[in-house]
């Protein structure tokens, strides 16, 4: 059985990257077993639970809810390209550290990127700015309390100038 | 969770999209932005041979506001239309609706004509269709027709869209009365999940607090939204008391065939639906500046 494959060039974090996938193969499958770029996770592939967030073109999306052939000609962020160029952490996951907003981390890579794209659009988020914005990520551990503490504290460290 | 194999085309224009269902027939399917095919596929319920997608269509993403419609393309991202202030400032309900239709993620990625041709009887953006009275324009590589609400959703996730067909774009109509004011409400199981009910209205009233127009419907609760258009004729002329408010959201209650679920029995979705119409008949009012 051989399934008619389609030529995609993705820029994934910054690199190009090429391949030939089935139409079938979803985004996120692409970028974890294809990209071996697993720090996306896969929860419900349903588009539920939003651990498989990623940014596309800029945008937080589920990952679970596109074929890898639609990204093609597509920019990708993954949770992979949110370090700082060094490879340090960004202030958005060191606040996630510093507030404890993760126990299991599953859905660690999912709730940074629907962070992230809430910081970029609004630098000042309030409580119910930031609780919309993470409304389609469930955790099951933290009971989102320190993950909306961590985003106030990175919204925080930014507006003073911290990277 | 994974898809059956299917073909896949990438489409550049609505003539090649058009083109390409006319030659595969039933077995093309259309994908925007997949926030609902693509679960449905993976779960093995749709089994396309080939999937037509419009996400690069150019033609089919935009907002243009004109004197007594607003048009959208209709692979117009839902953020997008979230966002647009001419057009919130000219049909505010599709903003008041938007803001229960799934979550950032989704709504970046899904779009309007989507969750329109999906006609789901309990989403959002179907009932803002129906209260309003949209039109959907309709291409094949025939020609185009355009069909209003009420004749274009005909069942659960069915409408009268043929399979050489895509939609082209939305016109939703402009309310020209100065004191116009719009409400959508619902209850689901959590915030953005599909609505057990929903409820949406848009009225206007005269100087003197008395409706001039009205509309209103309710959502979860048919086999399509429905709007109650001779209802909410019962409303015109009136001040919005309390007792032809609650008479009429009674009626429209009445006319609603809900079924039962894990989540709520019929009987009580039909209490939601008396009760969330009157509602957000009561909101729309004070947001056209009437009432107390």
């Amino acid at each position: 059985m051989s399934e008619k494959l389609y030529s995609i060039s993705v820029e994934v974090n910054g690199v190009a990257r090429s391949a030939h996938v089935p139409a079938r193969l979803s985004l996120v499958d692409w970028l974890r077993d294809d990209l071996r770029l697993t720090g996306t996770h896969v929860g419900c592939e349903h588009g539920i639970c939003g651990a498989c967030s990623i940014m596309l073109d800029g945008e937080p999306v589920r990952s679970c809810l596109m074929y890898a052939v639609q990204a093609d000609g597509h920019r990708v962020t993954t949770v992979e390209g949110l370090a700082n160029p060094d490879g340090s952490m960004s202030v958005l996951q060191d606040s996630f550290c510093k507030c404890h907003a993760m126990q299991c981390g599953y859905c660690t890579p999912g709730m940074l990127i629907a962070a992230k794209g809430l910081l970029e659009a609004n630098r000042h988020p309030s409580d119910t700015e930031i609780r919309a914005a993470i409304g389609g990520n469930l955790c099951r551990c933290t009971g989102y309390q320190q993950i909306v503490d961590a985003i106030h504290d990175a919204a925080r460290r930014m507006a003073s100038g911290a990277k | 969770m994974k898809s059956a194999p299917f073909e896949y085309l990438r489409a550049d224009s609505i003539a090649s999209a058009c083109e390409a269902l006319r030659r595969e027939g039933d077995s093309a399917k259309i994908i925007a932005g997949g926030q609902s095919l693509v679960p449905i596929m993976a779960m093995r319920l749709v089994r396309p041979s080939l999937l037509v997608d419009i996400n690069e269509i150019a033609a089919l993403k935009f907002i243009a506001v004109e004197r007594d419609a607003v048009r959208i393309g209709a692979c117009t991202r839902q953020a997008l239309v979230e966002r647009d202030d001419a057009l919130a400032s000219r049909v505010p309900l599709l903003r008041q609706a938007l803001a229960w239709v799934g979550h950032v993620q989704t709504r970046n990625r899904g779009t309007l004509g989507g969750s329109i041709v999906h006609a789901d009887p309990c989403a959002e953006l179907p009932l803002a269709a129906q209260v309003l009275g949209a039109k959907m324009v309709l291409r094949s590589s025939s020609g185009a027709r355009t069909l209003a609400a009420e004749e274009f959703f005909t069942g659960p996730m069915v409408t009268a869209t043929d399979s050489s067909e895509c939609l082209e774009e939305v016109h939703w109509p402009v309310w020209s009365e100065p004191r116009t004011g719009c409400a959508f409400t619902e209850i689901a199981n959590r915030h953005g999940d599909f609505a057990m009910v929903s409820a949406a209205c848009q009225l206007a009233l005269d100087g003197e607090g008395r409706c001039v127009r009205a509309a209103f419907g309710l959502g979860g609760v048919g086999q399509t939204p429905l709007a109650f258009p001779r209802l909410a004729a019962r409303l015109l002329g009136t001040k919005l008391d309390e007792a032809v408010v609650k008479s009429v959201a009674q009626d429209a209650a009445a006319q609603t065939e809900p079924g039962s679920d894990l989540f709520a029995t019929a009987d009580y979705r039909r209490h939601l639906a008396g009760v969330l119409a009157a509602r957000v008949i009561r909101a729309a009012q004070e947001k056209a500046g009437g009432g107390k």
